[in-house]
């Protein structure tokens, strides 16, 4: 099963390298992984995705909870949570069918066109990871130059939180 | 880089906390003396010349230096083992670093607290493959329980003060703290940092009062109970606790490897090791029993065998301070997440207030089928043959030195008969690499052992290929006039790959025969110690005594055993514990 675990850590150098080394190291498999410091520029958040059974989960969430620069970590997916990954993707548009293509699709997909050239459009677009997926089937037609995703980011619905 | 000269030893730790002064070196070497710290084992080099000078102007911290970083980590290692104090270590950076890492590795395995101070090159060239340059926190990062780097003078005693507290609480670990040289040389105030408090590290040490209970019942309806213990009773000092639980229940104990001394081997509770060179009794008791207690054991795989055949009628109850030690391997009935001291008390308790009494009449039985299996004497062996039998040096071993030595020992063939024969009665007796298996670890381990307890006798029960892994730690023993008694079980082959050779390989033993051995009498002799060595079964005896009654110098008794002997009994590899071979 997926699982997303959001874990607030001490935002020490190196911090993430112990994460990332642990899942090579028990040969888990990270699906995405992102971090950026919280309010309090001493912790850093980290949404990690992954995929195992629930033994497996079980031993990650204890083994990510061994590290020592780890203060608190949760599950996700064990609740309900609203998760969101923003994309961004720049495509060609060599003639005006494939502009109103793809700005058709922009729309239907609550994108933003945020830079234009003559033959290049460059999306953003933020969700669900799933709708991430579906627009790029969706776009087809226009050849994709490059896209970047942000990886999963998450947090539990409702009144409660992670923090300390 | 200015020095301060600061005035060696200037008295008690009330007097070093007012604030002073220091250079970082001299801060690490104060700040090691005021947290209680012995014996530093290390190596010099360039990275670390500024805290050797500290040293040399210091009298608190004795220095004791190695021939081999390998064995400074593995000597701090058996100081910690026999002690329960943390093992101290200081290496230059680069190959210093890199020659520790074994050691460091070795005692992650088994969960010994060290503290390990790795010079670095200076902050400014970190990152430039500059002259001696490893990364050592990322090298150091999967096999240590934690790491540091210190880039601020300022920062440098909090950082050690958590690296003992890391080291030393919880499940212990080693702790690398990676120094940079300038690091060493700049001044900041130094005052020893009592109080430690960190969010991110809190080991739960009192077991859930629920589950306690739960447990408690459990034992209480057993039929055929039995205590599975590891290294975890030994790191807790809890074998008074564990013995107390073990008779109040009346039930077969069995350790492990790591656990041996946990409970008296004497006792006639006591049913050996088990696992793959367990005895009959204690394996067969283990799949048979129906409530199995496992207090501070991690159900290794050397322990279970194939996981799905093991204690197979059992519901069982886990006791293990790391969470992550349960239901990693074999999936438990009642976890408790705990130290064993506090947990094992919490439970006899619990039995004393619900007026516990062992049920007579089931437990009568289970002994019977016991008492059954250990009649097979799975441990006997021969001495009428024209070799010297290892059992039979191991068992002279033990009566010569009223099963009272330090017993550390080496990999292989000779580290389980020594694990099998010795019968340990005394936590801390028994000092030897199971997690990693390291061979090499044995000498100098009992370096660290004989430091400690200068008094006492050390034996190191080695094999000839081991030994030869860090040989030249002759010269440091002779240095420190450390009288350890080495007992070489010499088969001339590496015989515990021979051993699975002759049994997996059809006896094609590629590689593991010893050939041009070192005459280790006049190798010991050129090291400035006594060699002696025996072929014949009926010297055997009179070379051991003659051995342990050289009180105070080294001696290398090299004893020629027969060469083909194996380890039994034996649980090969993906058999159940009740599919042994034996002898
Ligand atoms: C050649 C060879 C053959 C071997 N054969 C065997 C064999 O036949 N049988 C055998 O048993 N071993 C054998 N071993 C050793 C084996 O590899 C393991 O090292 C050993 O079984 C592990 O012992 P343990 O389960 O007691 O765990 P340890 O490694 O000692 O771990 C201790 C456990 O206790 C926990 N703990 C630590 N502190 C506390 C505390 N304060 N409170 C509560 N819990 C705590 C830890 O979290 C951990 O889970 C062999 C090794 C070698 C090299
Ligand atoms: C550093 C290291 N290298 C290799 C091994 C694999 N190994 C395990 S036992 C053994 C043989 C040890 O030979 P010896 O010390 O003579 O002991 P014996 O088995 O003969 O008693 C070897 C090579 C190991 N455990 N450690
Ligand atoms: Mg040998």
């Amino acid at each position: 099963m997926r699982h997303i675990i959001s874990i607030l850590m001490e935002n020490e150098a190196g911090a993430l390298s112990r994460v990332a080394g642990l899942f090579s190291a028990r040969g888990y498999n990270i699906e995405s992984l992102t971090v950026a410091p919280t309010e309090d520029i001493t912790l850093s958040r980290m949404t990690l995705v992954t995929r195992g059974s629930d033994e497996i989960i079980e031993q990650i969430t204890k083994q990510l909870n061994k590290l020592i620069d780890v203060v608190k970590l949760v599950d996700l997916a064990e609740g309900p949570h609203i998760e969101r990954e923003m994309m961004l993707i720049k495509v060609k548009t060599p003639g005006a069918g494939a502009r109103e293509e793809v700005t058709r699709l922009v729309e239907i997909f609550r994108g933003n066109i945020i830079d234009v050239t003559p033959t290049t459009y460059t999306i953003e677009l933020t969700g669900h990871a799933d709708k991430l997926d579906a627009f790029i089937v969706a776009l087809d037609k226009a050849p994709i130059l490059e896209t970047v995703r942000s990886g999963v980011s998450a947090i539990s619905r409702g009144t409660k939180s992670l923090h300390i | 880089m200015a020095f301060r000269v600061f005035p060696a030893n200037d008295g008690a730790i009330e007097k070093e906390s007012l604030d002073v002064k220091l250079t970082g070196a001299e801060i690490l070497t104060r700040f090691l003396a005021d947290e209680g710290v012995e014996y530093v084992f290390g190596y010099p080099g360039g990275a670390v010349l500024h805290i050797y000078d500290a040293l040399h102007r210091q009298d608190r911290l004795k220095h004791i230096l190695v021939r081999h970083e390998q064995a400074a980590t593995h000597a701090a290692d058996g100081y910690a083992r026999s002690t329960g104090k943390p093992g101290v270590v200081l290496v230059t950076s680069g190959p210093g670093a890199t020659n520790a890492i074994t050691g460091i590795a070795t005692a992650y395995m088994d969960s010994i607290p060290m503290v390990v101070i790795t010079g670095q090159v200076p902050t400014n060239l970190i990152g430039n493959d500059a002259f001696q340059e490893v990364d050592s926190v990322g090298i150091t990062r999967p096999c240590a329980k934690h790491n540091f780097l210190v880039k601020d003078v300022n920062d440098l005693a909090m950082v050690l003060k958590k690296a003992f507290y890391i080291a030393t609480t919880g499940r212990p670990g080693p702790v690398v703290v990676d120094i940079p040289k300038d690091v060493t040389a700049e001044i900041a105030e130094y005052k020893y940092p009592r109080q430690i408090e960190m969010r991110s590290y809190n080991p739960v040490v009192k077991g859930h009062p629920g589950q306690i209970k739960r447990a408690v019942k459990m034992m209480a309806g057993a039929r055929r109970p039995m205590i599975y213990s590891g290294g975890g009773v030994i790191l807790d000092d809890a074998s008074k606790a564990l013995t107390e639980l073990g008779h109040l229940l009346n039930c077969p104990v069995t350790n492990t490897t790591m656990g041996l001394g946990g409970f008296p081997a004497s006792d006639r509770q006591f049913v050996g090791l088990l696992g793959m060179h367990g005895t009959y009794e204690a394996n067969m008791a283990i799949s048979n029993c129906d409530v199995m207690i496992a207090i501070g054991a991690r159900f290794d795989d050397r322990v279970t065998g194939n996981i799905e055949k093991f204690a197979p009628r059992a519901k069982i109850i886990h006791v293990d301070i790391d969470p992550a030690s349960i239901s990693k391997n074999v999936k438990v009935d009642v976890p408790i997440v705990g130290g064993v001291n506090n947990v094992v008390k919490a439970m006899l308790k619990q039995l004393k207030a619900d007026g516990f009494k062992p049920n007579e009449e089931t437990l009568g039985k289970w002994w019977e089928q016991i008492e059954k299996w250990r009649a097979k004497d799975c441990l006997k062996y021969s001495t009428d043959g024209e070799r010297i039998k290892p059992q039979h040096a191991v068992d002279l071993v033990h009566r010569i030195t009223k099963g009272d030595a330090f017993v550390t020992s080496d990999v292989g063939q000779h580290q389980m008969w020594a694990a099998q024969y010795y019968g340990f009665d005394k936590p801390r007796r028994w000092i030897n690499s199971g997690g990693l298996g390291t061979m090499g670890f044995g000498l100098p381990a009992a370096m660290g052992v004989q430091l400690a307890h200068p008094k006492a006798q050390v034996a190191c029960i080695t094999g000839e290929g081991s030994i030869q892994m860090n040989i030249q730690e002759l010269s440091t023993c002779l240095q420190h006039c450390l009288p350890i008694k080495i007992v070489c079980l010499n088969n001339g082959y590496l015989g515990m790959v021979r051993q699975w050779q002759e049994f997996f390989y059809d006896k094609r033993y590629s590689h593991s025969y010893m050939d041009s051995l070192p005459d280790f009498v006049k190798l010991a002799e050129a090291y400035g110690h006594v060699g002696i060595q025996v072929d014949k079964p009926a010297d055997v005896e009179g070379a051991i005594k003659e051995t342990f009654k050289l009180k105070d110098r080294l001696v290398f008794l090299n004893i020629l055993t027969d060469p083909e002997e194996n380890v039994y009994p034996m649980v090969p590899a993906g058999a159940g514990l009740d599919e042994m071979i034996l002898i």
